[in-house]
């Protein structure tokens, strides 16, 4: 079955979205990603949506459940590489994704990563 | 206005609406349209396909090439035989919906592009127009 590698960095999981997901297949990345951080006790995960040239309001939606659920698992989530036209798109489909931590690139988004898992 | 070139494609299961994104990538690109509404239109088309397939059973996605003057224009026509929208008014309303969605696809869709259309009548299937212009 078609899935979405989801790496395991020290404490944290990294999970790169390269390939233009239906929908079955973001659920299993979200029944994935509530799985891996279970077993290894992740305490952040990064989610990279550079490659994504469009989000739609399943995708958006699979992203706030992520967020959501592993916050409940006590893990940070951050979304990072949204694409300018991406996020343009997204608040006027009505969908600005509440509770959902972003960052520009991936090196800003561990920071913010590192920064919220020592705070905590 | 004079229609450059026109197709169809089946939307009948989830994977389809990927493909159907794919065409409108692809569309989008040879009319010309400029990124961010190469990626509203493409959006827009990927909410409508999967109501084809979540709510009316499956469909077709017919699409145009058009051309009016200097401009250029793309147009997605979104078509299913399902059960229809009793309540048109209703589903144009944000945040409502009859499946477990967020209750943005049509209303959000109607946004995304510059212009849109709804025809549906219980029994009737529904039919979703809609067009970008350069």
């Amino acid at each position: 079955m078609e899935r979405i590698p989801i790496l395991r960095m020290g404490e944290f999981l990294l999970v790169t979205i390269q390939v233009d997901m239906h929908d079955q297949l973001a659920m299993t990345l979200q029944d994935d990603l509530s799985e891996r951080i279970s077993s290894t006790g992740a305490r952040g995960v990064l989610i990279d949506i550079s490659a994504l040239d469009i989000v739609d309001s399943f995708i958006g939606r699979m992203i706030a459940t992520i967020s959501g659920l592993s916050r409940i698992m006590d893990a940070e989530t951050v979304v990072v590489g949204m694409q300018p036209a991406v996020a343009i798109t997204l608040v006027e489909l009505g969908l600005t994704l509440p509770g959902v931590i972003t960052a520009l690139d991936v090196e800003r988004g561990m920071k913010l990563l590192r920064d919220r898992v020592q705070s905590r | 206005m004079n229609t450059l070139r026109q197709g169809s494609q089946p939307i009948a299961i989830e994977q389809d609406v990927v493909l159907a994104r794919q065409t409108a990538r692809k569309l989008s690109i040879e009319c010309g349209l400029r990124l961010v509404d190469q990626t509203k239109l493409i959006t827009a088309a990927s909410e409508l396909a999967r109501n084809a397939v979540i709510y009316g059973g499956g469909g077709h996605m017919d699409w145009e090439l058009l051309e009016d003057g200097t401009r250029r224009g793309l147009r997605l026509i979104f078509r299913d035989e399902g059960p229809g929208i009793p309540d048109v008014k209703l589903a144009m309303t944000d945040g409502w919906t009859s499946g477990g969605g967020l209750g943005l696809g049509l209303t959000g869709a109607r946004r995304l592009v510059d212009e849109f259309s709804l025809e549906s009548a219980p029994g009737a299937g529904t039919r979703v127009t809609i067009c970008k212009w350069t």
